[in-house]
C-alpha cells in the first residue's frame, strides 16, 4: 500500500511538473484528487486493509493527498504568474498616443473675474444680490444724488426708455433698493449689466459690467474703506500689490476716491500696461452721501458706510490681457477657450 | 483744462518742483493731472547765437556758409534759411544737441532729432539754426517768428545764453481732469490756489486795482434782466477810444500754450480773462447796440439768428438770448451775434460778464447744437460773484495794454447775491468719519489754505461762493482728507456685526447651470441686451407674434441697438454664425443673459426680465445631446420628477418636425429643436444646428439643493425585454408613459435598447425594445409578481396598436 502511494505521488508530481498551461493542472487533479480520481480509489480499497493498519493508511493517503495538493497550488501559482507577466508584456501601449477628452467648455473671462470679485467678498460676509437692468430714473440717479439737471443725466449717456424707465447706466440702484429694504447692517455686492451710450469699439462697448460694493453699519470709516479695498486688491491681483487712493468726485459719495493698484504686471516699474505710470485705475468708492442715506430713510446721524463699484470688463481685459473689448461679445469659440 | 506751469508760477512764484512731481502731488490732492507735456523735453544744447558773417556756398545756389559766435567761439553752420543776414542772433543747436522736430509746422518727432557735426554739399556745418518749429513750438505761440525760416531774437539778446530759457520753453503744460463739482478750477486760478495748498506755498492771486475814467457807465449803457432764474447776474463796462493791435507777447504766449489762438489784444484779453477767472466774457460793439441798453429775455419759438460765425441758429422759447432796443445780439452764454460782433474799426466796446443758469445754457447749446468755450463754462453753473471780478481784471488789462479807454463804472444786474456757505464743523465727527485722529487746529489750517475761515463764535467753517461744493460736515472731511493725504489715513476692516456672506438661490441655480452646460462642452458666450427690430423676421415670427412686442429705447445707438430682446435666440444664432464663418468646427455655446418683456407698452412700469439659459450648437451631436444637456442639468438641481416633451410646439424659427416644448409637471420650461433650415440662412449658419432655451424664472420653482438618501438596494431586481413592432406615429413617449403607467409600485426603471425602422420591419412601422426593471425594497420578488405586471403593461402597449414581436 505503501508502495502504491509512493508510486501515486510520483506519477502525480511528474504529471504536474510536465503541465505547461492550467487546463492541465486541472487534470491532474482529477486524476489524482478527484472523485474518481486515483486517491479516492486507494481510500476505496480500505475496506481491504486490516482495521488495525486502517488509521496508518488514513493518514499516508492524507499525507499524499496533501503532498500533491501542496506542490499542485505551488505550481499552479507559478504558471499563473508567468501568463500575467507575459500578458503585461503584450499590453504595453503607447502612452503618448493622443487623450480621449470629454471636450469640456469653457467659461466667459467676465465670468471668471466676477466668480473671483464674488469668492472675495462673500469670504468678507457679504451678500451677492441683483437689480434691474431696466431701472427707474429715481433709483439710479435720483436717489443716488443726482437730480434731475445734472450734466451726468444727459441723454449722450444714458439709454432712456422713456423719461421716468431708462437702462440703468450703474449697478448703484441696487445700493438704493437694498438700503430701503431697511435690513441693517448691510454688507452686500451687486454684480450686473449697465447699459452707456458709447459706440462699440476697442475699448468701450454699450454694454458692459459692474460690481457694485455697499456696506452700512454703526461707526463705519474712510480707514475701514481702505482696508477692505486694500484686501480685496491683494486677494485679486496677489499679495504684493498696492493701492492708492485719489480723491475724486461721485455724486453719491463724499469723501470720493478713486483707487489705483501697482501694476501686476510690472510691479509698479512702468510698463505698456500701465502706460509706464506703475499704476493701473481699477475703481471709485466713496462713504455714502448722508443725503442718499436720508433718501433711503436710513438715519446719517446712527450709521454711515460705504460704497464701490468695479468695471469688470476692466478686470477681465487687465487681468487676462485681452486687448479688444470686441472681443468679450464676439463669442469666437478659439477666444473663450484660452480661458 | 489746460494750464502751463509758467501760467500757475505767476500766482504761486515759489513753486519748485519737476513737472512730475506737481503732477503726482496735484493728483493726490484731488486736482488731477491726466498727463503733461514738457516743452523743452527734446530740447538740448541749443544756444543764443549771432551771425557774423555770410558767404555763398561755393557748390550749391540756395544754401549759404554763416559764421556764427554761440558765446564760447565761432562755429560754422550752412543753412538754406531765406531768412538770416549778418548780425542776427538766432537759436543754434550745438554738435550733440536735440530738437524737437522738422523746421515745417506739425513736424514733431517722439524723442527728438539728434543734430551732429557734418559735411552739407562739401562744406563743414558745426551746428544748426532753429526755427520756431524745430524748437517744437508755433507761430501761434511766438507770432513774431517768420512763417518760413529761422527764428530771430530781439537784439539785445545775450549771446552765448540759454536760448530755450530766453523763449520761456523751460515750461511744462499740464491736462486736468477736473470733477463736475470744482467748477472753481476751471481756471487758472482755481488751480492755482489748489497747488499753492498742495505745496504749502504762498498764493498771489492778481490785484486788480480801480480802473476806469470820471465817466460812468450807466450813461452809455442800460440793462434789464427778464428772466432772472436764467441770469442771476449781468455785468457790464465800456471801454472807449479802442485800439486794435495784437496782444502782448506774454498774453498770446500764455493763451496759445493752453490751446487758443491769439487773435488781437480785446478778444485776447476776454479769452485770457476767460481762462484766468474761468468767467467767460463777451464783447460787443457798442455802436450796434440799439437804443443803447441791454435786455436779457428769453427767444420766441422760430426765431432765427445768426452767431458770429455766420451761421444761422434755429431758437426757441428756453433759449435765451441778449437782446438791445431792436433786435437779439447774442444767444445768452453761448455765442455772440454777427449783427454786433466787434470789427477792426470799433470804436467803443461793450464788456458782458455774466451769470447764466448752468442747465439752460447744456440744454440751449444741445438744442442750438453749438457747444463752445464759453458755454462749456456756463454750464457748469458758475459763481455769480466772479463776474465782477473778471470783468474788473478785463478792464485792468486794457488800461494796461492800452488798448482803449475804460469808462468808469459798472453796470450790474444783481438781485440775489450769493453769501458764503456756513458748515457746521466737528471734528470729532470727521474724525470718526476718516478713522483718524486730527487735530482741530490742524484741520482748521488745512481749510485756511484753502481760503475757507473758521467762525470761532459759531464754530462754522465760512466757503467762499466759488466752493460751490461744500455743504456738509462730509464736504469738510473730504477737505481734511485730500490735504492730510488719503494715503496717511490707516486701513482698518468694519467690524461690528458679522454677517453671512451668500449668493441668492437664483444665482446658486445659474452657477449649476454654467457648471453643467461646460461639463457638457458649451463655452459661455455674452450677447448685446438690445437688438435690431430686424431679428423678428429673420426669426420668422408672425407678425402677429407677442415677442414682437419689445421695448424701444428712445436713444439708441442705431437701429441695430434700438429694442430690447425679448427671445434669447438672435444672440445665439449670431454667435454660431460668427463661428461658423470664421471656420470654427464643432461650436457649443451657452448663454445666461435677460429677455425684457414688457407688462404693457409703451411702458408704465418696469418689464419682467426673465433670465434665459440659452444653449447653441453646431458639429458632432444633434437633437439628443441638446436634449441630455437639458435632463443633465435638471438632475443636478433636484429636478427628477417627471418632464415631458412635446413634440407640436409650433415655434416658427424651429424645424417643424424637430422641436419640442419642455414641460416639467405639465408646466412649459422653456424648448429645444433644430433651426429652422431658412433661418439658419437668414444667419448664414450653412449647418444643422440646435439651440435650448429654458426659461431660468420657471425653472426656480422647481428647482431645489435639498437631497435625501432612500437606500441602496439590496433585493434583486428582475428584468423583463420587451421587443415591439410600434406604428410610426406612435412616439416613444407614449411608451414610456404607458410603462409608467401601469408599471406598478416595483417598477424600478426601464431603458430604450433597441429602435429599428427598415428592410424587416413592415411599412408603416419601427421596431422599438424595451428592458423592463422590477425590484421589490423588501423582499425578493417572484415570478407572478412580475408576470402579474407585464401583462397589465402589454395590454396597454396593446391599446396603442403595438404588437409584440414574435
Amino acid at each position: 500500500m505503501k508502495d502504491r502511494l509512493e508510486q501515486i505521488k510520483k506519477e502525480a508530481i511528474e504529471a504536474i511538473r510536465v503541465s505547461d498551461v492550467p487546463e492541465k493542472l486541472n487534470d491532474v487533479r482529477v486524476r489524482f484528487l478527484g472523485k474518481k480520481g486515483e486517491l479516492t480509489a486507494v481510500l476505496k480499497g480500505m475496506k481491504d486493509v486490516a482495521p488495525e493498519e486502517r488509521p496508518k493508511v488514513g493518514q499516508m493517503v492524507n499525507e499524499t493527498r496533501a503532498a500533491i495538493e501542496q506542490f499542485l497550488e505551488e505550481t499552479k501559482t507559478k504558471m499563473e504568474r508567468a501568463i500575467r507577466e507575459e500578458r503585461l508584456k503584450k499590453e504595453v501601449i503607447d502612452v503618448t498616443l493622443p487623450a480621449k477628452k470629454n471636450n469640456v467648455g469653457h467659461r466667459h473671462p467676465n465670468t471668471i473675474a466676477l466668480e473671483e470679485v464674488e469668492r472675495i467678498f462673500v469670504g468678507m460676509g457679504y451678500e451677492v444680490v441683483e437689480g434691474p437692468e431696466v431701472e427707474y430714473d429715481e433709483y439710479n440717479f435720483e436717489k443716488l444724488n443726482i437730480p434731475a439737471d445734472h450734466p451726468a443725466k444727459d441723454e449722450q449717456d444714458t439709454f432712456y426708455i422713456n423719461k421716468e424707465i431708462l437702462l440703468r447706466t450703474q449697478t448703484s440702484p441696487v445700493q438704493a433698493r437694498v438700503m430701503e429694504q431697511g435690513k441693517l447692517p448691510i454688507r452686500m455686492i451687486a454684480p450686473g449689466r449697465v447699459f452707456r451710450s458709447d459706440e462699440v469699439d476697442a475699448t468701450h462697448s454699450p454694454s458692459f459690467h459692474q460690481i457694485e460694493g455697499l456696506v452700512i453699519d454703526k461707526d463705519i470709516s474712510f480707514a475701514d474703506l481702505k482696508g477692505t479695498l486694500e484686501v480685496f486688491a491683494k486677494e485679486l491681483f496677489g499679495p504684493e500689490t498696492k493701492t492708492k487712493f485719489r480723491p475724486h468726485h461721485f455724486p453719491f459719495t463724499e469723501p470720493s476716491a478713486e483707487v489705483d493698484v501697482s501694476c501686476f504686471k510690472c510691479g509698479g516699474k512702468g510698463c505698456r500696461f500701465c502706460k509706464g505710470s506703475g499704476w493701473i485705475e481699477i475703481l471709485g468708492c466713496g462713504m455714502v452721501h448722508p443725503h442718499v442715506l436720508e433718501m433711503c430713510g436710513i438715519d446719517p446721524e446712527e450709521y454711515n458706510g460705504f460704497a464701490f463699484g468695479v468695471g469688470l470688463e476692466r478686470i477681465a481685459l487687465l487681468k487676462y490681457e485681452i486687448d479688444d473689448m470686441r472681443l468679450l461679445y464676439e463669442n469666437d469659440i478659439r477666444f473663450l477657450k484660452q480661458f | 483744462m489746460n494750464t502751463s506751469l509758467s501760467w500757475i508760477k505767476a500766482y504761486v512764484p515759489d513753486l519748485d518742483m519737476t513737472a512730475q512731481e506737481y503732477t503726482d502731488a496735484m493728483t493726490l490732492s484731488g486736482t488731477k493731472v491726466e498727463g503733461f507735456e514738457e516743452t523743452d523735453a527734446d530740447l538740448e544744447k541749443i544756444v543764443i547765437g549771432q551771425i557774423e558773417k555770410i558767404e555763398r556756398h561755393p557748390d550749391a545756389d540756395k544754401l549759404v556758409v554763416c559764421q556764427v559766435n554761440v558765446g564760447t567761439g565761432g562755429i560754422q553752420i550752412v543753412t538754406g534759411a531765406p531768412n538770416v543776414y549778418e548780425g542776427a542772433k538766432v537759436p543754434v543747436v550745438l554738435d550733440g544737441g536735440r530738437v524737437a522736430g522738422g523746421h515745417e509746422p506739425g513736424q514733431r518727432v517722439e524723442g527728438g532729432i539728434q543734430i551732429k557735426k557734418g559735411k552739407l554739399r562739401g562744406i563743414e556745418s558745426d551746428g544748426m539754426m532753429c526755427s520756431i518749429e524745430e524748437l517744437g513750438s508755433n507761430r501761434d505761440m511766438y507770432p513774431e517768428a517768420p512763417e518760413h525760416g529761422i527764428y530771430i531774437f530781439p537784439e539785445d539778446a545775450e549771446v552765448g545764453a540759454d536760448a530755450v530759457e530766453a523763449l520761456g520753453l523751460h515750461d511744462a503744460v499740464f491736462e486736468y481732469e477736473v470733477t463736475s463739482n470744482r467748477v472753481d478750477c476751471y481756471s487758472v486760478i482755481g488751480i492755482a490756489r489748489e497747488a499753492a495748498a498742495t505745496f504749502g506755498k504762498k498764493f498771489v492771486p492778481p490785484v486788480v486795482a480801480e480802473t476806469g475814467n470820471g465817466e460812468d457807465a450807466a450813461d452809455y449803457i442800460q440793462v434789464s434782466v427778464e428772466n432772472k432764474e436764467l441770469c442771476p447776474r449781468y455785468c457790464a463796462r465800456v471801454v472807449k477810444n479802442i485800439k486794435i493791435a495784437p496782444s502782448p507777447k506774454w498774453m498770446q504766449r500764455r493763451l496759445a500754450s493752453v490751446g487758443i489762438r491769439p487773435i488781437n489784444n480785446l478778444v485776447d484779453i476776454t479769452n485770457y480773462v476767460m481762462e484766468e477767472y474761468g468767467q467767460p466774457m463777451h464783447a460787443y460793439d457798442l455802436d450796434t447796440i440799439a437804443g443803447r441798453q441791454i435786455i436779457v429775455k428769453t427767444a420766441a419759438d422760430g426765431d432765427v439768428f445768426t452767431t458770429l460765425d455766420g451761421q444761422e441758429r434755429k431758437l426757441d422759447k428756453d433759449v435765451l438770448m441778449i437782446c438791445d432796443g431792436e433786435k437779439e445780439v447774442g444767444i445768452a452764454g453761448i455765442m455772440g451775434g454777427e449783427n454786433s460782433m466787434i470789427t477792426d474799426d470799433v470804436k467803443t466796446v461793450l464788456f458782458e460778464a455774466a451769470c447764466f443758469d448752468g442747465v439752460n445754457i447744456r440744454k440751449s447749446a444741445k438744442r442750438v447744437g453749438l457747444r463752445t468755450d464759453a458755454s462749456s463754462k456756463f454750464e457748469k453753473g458758475l459763481d455769480p460773484n466772479n463776474a465782477k471780478a473778471a470783468i474788473d481784471r478785463a478792464c485792468q488789462l486794457v488800461e494796461e495794454m492800452g488798448a482803449g479807454e475804460v469808462v468808469g463804472g459798472m453796470v450790474d444786474v444783481y438781485d440775489e447775491v450769493r453769501e458764503p456757505a456756513r458748515v457746521a464743523f466737528d471734528e470729532k465727527k470727521i474724525n470718526r468719519m476718516l478713522g483718524t485722529d486730527i487735530s482741530k487746529e490742524q484741520m482748521i489750517a488745512y481749510f485756511e489754505k484753502l481760503d475757507l475761515t473758521y467762525d470761532e463764535v459759531t464754530n462754522e467753517v465760512i466757503a467762499p461762493t466759488f466752493r460751490q461744493d461744500l455743504h456738509c460736515l462730509a464736504d469738510l472731511a473730504e477737505e481734511v482728507a485730500r490735504f492730510y493725504g488719503y494715503d496717511n489715513i490707516p486701513t482698518t476692516l468694519p467690524d461690528g456685526e458679522a454677517t453671512t456672506g451668500k449668493m441668492t438661490f437664483k444665482l446658486r441655480v445659474e452657477q449649476v447651470a454654467r457648471d453643467i452646460a461646460e461639463f457638457c462642452g458649451f463655452s459661455q458666450g455674452m450677447s448685446y441686451s438690445f437688438e435690431s427690430p430686424k431679428v423678428f423676421d429673420k426669426l420668422l415670427l408672425p407678425k402677429d407674434s407677442p415677442l414682437r412686442e419689445a421695448i424701444e429705447i428712445m436713444n439708441p445707438l442705431g437701429e441695430d441697438y434700438s429694442v430690447m430682446r425679448t427671445i434669447s435666440l438672435n444672440g445665439m444664432l449670431s454667435s454660431l454664425a460668427t463661428n461658423f464663418n470664421r471656420r470654427n468646427k464643432n461650436v457649443r455655446l451657452y448663454e445666461l443673459g435677460n429677455v425684457y418683456l414688457p407688462k404693457s407698452l409703451p411702458l408704465s412700469e418696469l418689464p419682467d426680465e426673465r433670465m434665459q439659459f440659452t444653449l447653441g450648437m453646431y458639429g458632432d451631436g444633434d437633437f439628443f445631446s441638446m436634449k441630455g444637456v437639458v435632463e443633465e442639468f435638471f438632475e443636478k438641481i433636484g429636478m427628477k420628477g417627471r418632464r415631458t416633451y412635446e413634440p407640436k410646439a409650433d415655434r416658427p424659427y424651429l424645424h417643424p418636425g424637430r422641436q419640442a416644448d419642455i414641460l416639467y409637471d405639465g408646466k412649459l420650461l422653456g424648448y429645444l429643436g433644430e433651426v429652422h433650415p431658412q433661418v439658419a440662412d437668414n444667419y448664414g449658419i450653412g449647418t444643422r444646428s440646435y439651440v435650448a432655451v429654458l426659461d431660468m424664472p420657471s425653472i426656480l420653482g422647481y428647482a431645489t439643493f435639498d437631497r435625501k438618501y432612500c437606500g441602496i438596494a439590496r433585493y434583486p431586481a428582475v428584468s423583463r425585454d420587451i421587443s415591439m413592432v410600434v406604428p410610426k406615429g406612435v412616439l416613444v413617449g407614449q411608451i414610456e408613459s404607458m410603462l409608467l403607467q401601469r408599471g406598478g409600485k416595483y417598477l424600478e426603471s426601464f431603458e430604450l435598447f433597441d429602435l429599428y425602422e427598415g428592410a424587416q420591419i413592415q411599412e408603416g412601422f419601427k421596431s422599438v425594445a424595451y428592458s423592463v426593471v422590477f425590484r421589490a425594497p423588501d423582499k425578493t420578488l417572484e415570478e407572478a409578481d412580475v408576470t402579474a405586471v407585464m401583462k397589465k403593461i402589454l395590454n396597454g402597449l396593446e391599446s396603442l396598436g403595438i404588437k409584440l414581436r414574435e
